[in-house]
């Protein structure tokens, strides 16, 4: 026996891309025994002939056999296997070295001269598995020697899986399987060595088993495997915790284990991992749910802060002040008006502080009314408070009611303030208002009064006009009456004594009596238009309509002045115009104002001419009758003042034209009466035109 | 007193309160060649007309006793005076009176102030539209 040397520089270079291709090969490689075969294979890619032989230890028998071998036969192998104890065996005999052992000589049952046969596994660990090549001398081929160190420890790892192996025996596994929670023994990347049935349940489906089944134990082993491979990244020599959700492969329903892993190192020197995987799904739902609820509290939390927020932000909005009590009197809360009358600052005055102290002693005895009455539910009173700021008094109305709880008990008091200093002073504007108001009153109506009784005095003195006017025209009439009786007997006499009556007159004689005779009638005349007036004045000139023409009005109007125009030197005539129809109107009244009208223009035309002319309107449906003169004219000033009463533009004593004045103010009366007018055009030196303006159709007053 | 061989004077009855007056008509009568006769209101006048049956009365209207109105009324109302024309002498016509005149019966009137020859005038008119009153 040999001991191996070290190894010599080997002649040719590596073949990496060989040792590439087979580390690659045996990456993608589950199967021990094909990946065995695959090493022997490769060990002997460039001497064909070469011996080559892969053994491992059966987990069931502890015998070592072969498990994959080139150019040696099936009796060949089956001569290879060994039991460990076996120490005259070579191979034996190398496992127990621990290192490469060189057989030179032949020694049976190896199958040739030189061979070498080589340990697989972890340094310091029991070996895995032993390679046998045939070797010209103790020194390892650069090849085998990579394969021993890389390959080896690789090999050795995926042989348990070819077989579970009970370790300890039965009754070690029967009594992991009695514990509750599962219980693995699992290589560092997950996959288990030993697995309890309730592991088993979780991570392991037999052949058996449904689609479902196989699908939910390879999602959870896949789970786990990552779970523990994320603990190997770390330091592997303490235990580690970890919540690992699975699925209940029977059940289909999710769990949740606390996975509690300790690494260990196997007899063989590999490391491991002991994993106790303990169901805490209720409990995750428990957390979940106590996670929830404490959310929920602290959301419920922040809802009240909020909502405490927001109900100190509304009462500080209140511009009235408003102060929650305990059922004791003390305050608990208020806004900011209250604060100003209430609560006291630390750079508060004396005076300040003083002013605060007697508001809350009011506000005390305040209360105290409230707390007194049993039963009441709130108290309504006036209270007079100080403005701390500035000493003036506030009059303020405070209601205060009790806040009670759901089995009405006392929790807590309101009191609202309300300045009353506002309304007051409006009540007090409103008083003085009402005062004025009733002076007001009282002076409307003592001048109301006043004007009733001016009223009165003017209804009566009204009266007593009516009546001194009637009486005035009752005199008139009566007068005239009077003065027209012995009138009559005068002018009768006359006009007897100038027929001759009693005898013939001396010249002189009747010349006096003549004068008599024209004074007496101009007396007549007067007192008739006095009369006249009188009467139209006092509404007792009867209106007298009828039907008549124009032609035959003018004709007796022009024959009653025959005389007079048969004495004056003037051309007078009469014209009608064309289509003047026949009239309705009071035919007396009509013929009166034409001959006053006429009358006048003789009177106060020295020569030339008198033209009378009726005309119809047909436009206005009204009749003219204008009487135009070359007389003496009349002065516009003087215009409208001659048809007032009594006037006549020479108004004095010694006036050259007779007539009484008042033929023109009768003429535009009774003019009024027929519904017309009378109109004047007139130019001093030159003549005037009188006009008679009146409706063809009267209507009755 | 009456002779009919002679040509009969119409008689006149003047009746008016107003002494001067009714003395000047009637002295105005007579000097015009009528015969006369009197009254100084209104009943006089029906007692005069009913003893004398004049051909004509001049009635003033406004008398004592019994005004000119009533007693126009009155001898219309009686067959033996209803056919002697009645003229009135009205004052100045303050209301009308010269209809109130007619509606009481009077043929014809007169407003006063009338002069004697005018109301002579008038007298003669009437008589002559009432044909044959002098035949009574």
């Amino acid at each position: 026996m040999v001991p191996p040397t070290a190894l010599p520089t080997p002649t040719p270079e590596p073949d990496v891309e060989a040792r590439l291709a087979l580390a690659e090969h045996l990456l993608a490689c589950d199967e021990p025994r094909l990946c065995a075969q695959h090493v022997v294979a490769w060990l002997t890619r460039e001497r064909p002939s070469d011996i080559a032989a892969w053994l491992v230890r059966d987990s069931g028998t502890g015998r070592w056999v072969c498990l994959a071998a080139r150019n040696l036969s099936e009796a060949q192998r089956g001569a290879l296997a060994f039991q460990p104890d076996e120490t005259s065996h070579p191979l034996a005999e190398a496992l127990t070295q621990g290192a490469p052992c060189f057989f030179a000589a032949p020694r049976a049952p190896l199958p040739a001269v030189g061979c070498i046969a080589v340990p697989l596994g972890r340094p310091g660990a029991p070996a895995a598995g032993l390679l046998l090549l045939s070797a010209d001398g103790p020194t390892l081929t650069p090849d085998a020697a990579w394969v021993s160190a890389h390959v080896g420890p690789r090999l050795a790892a995926m042989l348990p899986t070819e077989r579970r192996e009970v370790a300890g025996g039965e009754l070690l596994r029967r009594i992991i399987d009695t514990v509750a929670d599962p219980v693995l023994l699992t290589d560092l990347e997950g996959r288990p060595h030993i697995a309890n049935t309730r592991a088993e349940v979780l991570l392991v489906a037999g052949p058996d088993a449904s689609e479902g089944r196989r699908r939910a134990t390879e999602l959870n082993r896949q789970v786990f495997s990552s779970a523990l491979a994320s603990f190997a990244s770390g330091d592997t020599s303490t235990v580690r915790r970890r919540e690992v959700p699975l699925v209940d492969p029977v059940e289909g329903i999710d769990l949740l284990f606390e996975v509690v892993s300790t690494p260990v190192l196997e007899p063989d020197g590999r490391e491991s991992l002991v994993s106790v995987l303990r169901n805490v799904t209720d409990l995750g739902r428990a957390t979940q749910a106590l996670g929830e609820s404490y959310r929920r509290l602290r959301d419920t939390e922040r809802e009240a802060r909020s909502e405490r927020h927001r109900l100190d932000r509304v009462l500080d909005s209140v511009p009235d002040p408003i102060i929650l009590s305990d059922p004791a009197g003390g305050m608990v809360m208020m806004n900011g008006p209250a604060e100003k009358l209430f609560a006291t600052h630390p750079d508060s005055g004396e005076a300040v502080i003083r002013r605060l102290r007697s508001n809350n002693a009011s506000f005390s005895s305040f209360l105290a009314n409230l707390l007194d009455a049993e039963g009441r539910p709130r108290w309504r009173g006036q209270l007079g408070l100080v403005d701390p700021a500035t000493g003036a008094t506030l009059p303020m109305e405070a209601v205060a009611s009790k806040v009670l709880g759901d089995s009405g008990e006392l929790t807590g008091i309101v009191t609202l303030f309300h300045d009353r200093s506002e309304a007051l002073e409006k009540a007090r504007l409103l008083e003085r208002v009402k005062e004025g108001s009733v002076h007001l009153e009282a002076r409307v109506q003592a001048a109301t009064a006043e004007l009733a009784e001016q009223n009165e005095m003017l209804r009566r003195q009204a009266i007593q006009v009516e009546q001194a006017s009637a009486a005035k025209s009752q005199f008139l009439a009566n007068m005239s009456h009077e003065f027209r009786t012995p009138l009559n007997a005068i002018l009768g006499y006359t006009n007897m004594l100038l027929q001759g009556v009693s005898g013939e007159l001396n010249p002189s004689q009747k010349r006096n009596l003549t004068r008599i005779d024209s004074n007496g009638r101009h007396l007549l005349e007067v007192i008739n238009e006095i009369l006249d007036i009188t009467r139209i004045e006092a509404g007792r000139m009867p209106l007298n309509l009828s039907d008549f023409g124009i032609p035959e009005l003018l004709q007796e109007v022009m024959a009653e002045m025959d005389p007079i125009i048969a004495r004056s030197k003037l051309t007078v005539s009469a014209h009608l115009g064309p289509r003047v129809p026949a009239v309705y109107s009071d035919r007396q009244k009509v013929k009166q104002i034409v001959l006053n009208l006429l009358s006048n223009a003789l009177k106060f035309t020295h020569e030339g001419s008198v033209q009378v002319q009726a005309e119809y309107v047909a436009a206005t449906s009204t009749l003219t009758i204008s009487v135009t003169d070359t007389g003496i004219g009349i002065d516009p000033a003087n215009q409208e003042k001659i048809f007032e009463d009594f006037q006549q533009v020479d108004s004095s004593p010694t006036r050259a034209y007779g007539g009484t004045g008042l033929g023109l103010s009768i003429c535009r009366r009774l003019a009024a009466m027929l519904g017309g007018r009378v109109t004047l055009q007139s130019t001093q030196g030159e003549g005037s035109t009188f006009t008679l303006h009146f409706p063809r159709r009267a209507r009755r007053a | 007193m009456m002779n009919p061989s002679e040509t009969p004077k119409p008689l006149v009855l003047v009746v008016d309160d107003y002494q001067d007056a009714r003395e000047m008509y009637a002295e105005y009568l007579e000097f015009s060649g009528f015969r006369v006769a009197e009254a100084k209101n209104g009943q006089e006048a029906l007692d005069k007309a009913f003893e004398l049956r004049p051909d004509i009365i001049l009635m003033d209207l406004s008398l004592p006793i019994m005004d000119g109105w009533e007693a126009t009324r009155r001898l219309k109302g009686d067959d033996r005076t209803r056919a002697i024309p009645v003229v009135a002498l009205t004052g100045h016509a303050m209301t009308g009176q010269s209809d109130e005149a007619k509606g009481a019966g009077c043929d014809s009137f007169v407003t006063k102030p009338c002069l004697p020859d005018a109301l002579v005038d008038e007298v003669r008119r009437v008589l002559a539209t009432h044909g044959g009153a002098s035949a009574r």
